[in-house]
């Protein structure tokens, strides 16, 4: 039954992949996504990962995508056009692709035995990735947090709307005009 | 277990869940309808079989008779998609909750008193509640109208953001119980529920399962007097009853978690004999969720709404940095104990 299960949840994997390239409409695309994402989590379930398994339902197809779509709709973005067929693209990225996929190929058949995976050969349980995550590789972690955070602070920095110029405002007309500074006139 | 019994098993499991499921939505409505009508000193429902008790039949019919309409200018696939994913995904979280302590007989098989007993049972009904966002988003933007899509996105921030204080305010009873099973979180309630060291994300939770299933008074996604229906605007007879269904058992839900984990799930007292001592834990867990439900209704007769801006910043600078600091409180004192 886990063969069964897992050829069915890796098409619909490749299915969701193919679909999201192909479609044109952006909502088709992101919810192709989403239903790759719902895949994978299953193929997670079949090694035992349960908690990557909804860690990524949760995180990636209910909260990441949650905002693709949520963008896409509040954009109302419409299908995409045909780009006009460059020759670069074709010069280059055939080549280009067929070298990487040939790459990915001896990869995969290098490093890793033709045995099959089996159930709870990896840190899968919660606790062990826990003990994983806040003992062996704390500082990653922890970087990696950090690393998050300024992107965040990054974001609203960028996003944040501009101060309207104090003479906009009915209160601050006759204080605030006659003491700007240089660097605010550049600002606005 | 041979795989033909483990799927005749849960396949009577899951047709008790679901009859059970539909029956105490029916009636859980028409609760509503009558305890809401007192509180607004009217009666509710009287009319249709003694007390008003067949009322959910005669509205079970009424929907199905219905004219089925779709929108002209709708994305018909989506249309059709949402309201069922919306009514899936909330019966799919119900399958990890466990409704009593011990095992019962099936076919000769000891089996958990739950459809399915998986290790990270809180992780997956969070999970799947997330993606509950996409039934109501899709089914705004697929009806192709102003209203419909004003309510979704609604429905999609609100959700999206108190999400994270429900999803926060959980952990600090998982760090005392030291699993994501709820199972596991029930029993290590055995001498304390955990409202009492966890009152505080008790709060939390409650609020937020509020936001989270869109109820008065954070309903704006379907605030009638601003958007029409809201997100469900466009939608008629059973497609709608299917919205209407999910955001029930997403109640349910909400109420069947806040019980295991803040209530000590069926802990009570459990005295007399062998058979009341059986059936008592069921009965503990019943009334504990009804209490929930009866808040529900409560809360929703004497609250008026939030205003859009007043929710978002309520979650946001408040739910969240207190869901913060508990965590933050709750895992040093179970680290200075050890």
């Amino acid at each position: 039954m886990q063969v069964a299960l897992f050829f069915i949840f890796a098409t619909l994997a490749v299915a969701g992949a193919v679909n999201l390239l192909v479609q044109r409409a952006p909502i088709n695309a992101a919810l192709s996504l989403v239903a790759v994402m719902g895949a994978l989590a299953v193929l997670y379930l079949l090694l035992g990962a349960e908690f990557i398994a909804f860690v990524q339902i949760l995180v990636y197809a209910g909260a990441i995508m949650v905002l693709f779509v949520f963008v896409i709709m509040l954009l109302n973005a419409q299908p995409d056009e045909a780009s006009h067929r460059s020759r670069v693209a074709r010069i280059i990225g055939v080549p280009a692709l067929v070298a990487l996929l040939v790459e990915f190929a001896g990869f995969l058949a290098t490093q890793f035995s033709d045995s099959p995976v089996r159930m709870g050969e990896y840190i899968s349980s919660t606790e062990d990735l826990g003990m994983a995550l806040f003992h062996q590789y704390l500082l990653p972690f922890e970087v990696t947090s950090v690393l998050f955070l300024v992107g965040l602070i990054g974001a609203v920095l960028l996003a944040a709307r501009r101060e309207d110029p104090p003479a906009a405002m009915p209160t601050a007309v006759s204080s605030s005009s006659a003491k700007t500074t240089p660097a605010e006139l550049v600002i606005r | 277990m041979p795989n033909a019994t483990f799927f005749l098993i849960s396949l009577v499991k899951c047709g008790v869940v679901l009859f059970v499921l539909l029956t105490l939505v029916a009636y859980i409505q028409l609760a509503e309808r009558k305890i809401v009508g007192r509180m607004q000193s009217r009666v509710g429902p009287t009319r249709v079989g003694p007390f008003g008790l067949l009322q959910p039949a005669a509205d079970a019919i009424k929907f199905i008779l219905k004219e089925d309409i779709t929108p002209d200018s709708a994305h018909k696939f989506l249309y059709l998609l949402s309201p069922a994913l919306s009514a899936t995904l909330s019966m799919l979280a119900i399958t990890v909750i466990p409704i009593g302590g011990g095992t019962v007989r099936l076919f000769g098989q000891n089996t958990p008193m739950q459809i399915t007993d998986i290790n990270v049972g809180l992780l997956f009904i969070l999970g799947v509640t997330s993606l509950g966002v996409y039934g109501i988003v899709l089914a705004g933007w697929s009806s192709n109208s102003k209203y419909s899509l004003l309510g979704s996105l609604r429905g999609a921030s609100q959700m999206v953001s108190y999400e994270l204080a429900l999803g926060l305010a959980l952990i600090g009873p998982i760090i005392l119980a030291g699993s994501l099973s709820l199972r596991h979180i029930v029993e290590a309630q055995q001498h304390y529920w955990f409202i009492v060291p966890q009152f505080l994300a008790f709060l939390i939770y409650l609020t937020a399962a509020f936001a989270e299933t869109n109820r008065i008074p954070f309903d704006l996604p379907e605030a009638e007097g601003e958007l029409g229906a809201g997100y469900h605007t466009e939608y008629s007879a059973m497609k709608f009853a299917l919205f209407f269904l999910a955001e029930y058992i997403n109640m349910i839900t909400v109420s069947c978690v806040a019980t295991l984990v803040f209530l000590g799930g069926w802990h009570g007292p459990v005295f007399g004999p062998a058979l009341l001592r059986a059936i008592l834990p069921l009965v503990w867990f019943v009334l504990k969720v009804c209490f929930f439900l009866f808040l529900y209704i409560w809360v929703r007769g004497t609250l008026p709404r939030f205003r859009y801006d007043q929710l978002m910043a309520f979650g946001w600078k408040v739910l969240v940095p207190l869901a913060l600091g508990n965590i933050l409180v709750t895992s040093l004192i179970v680290g200075l104990l050890a």
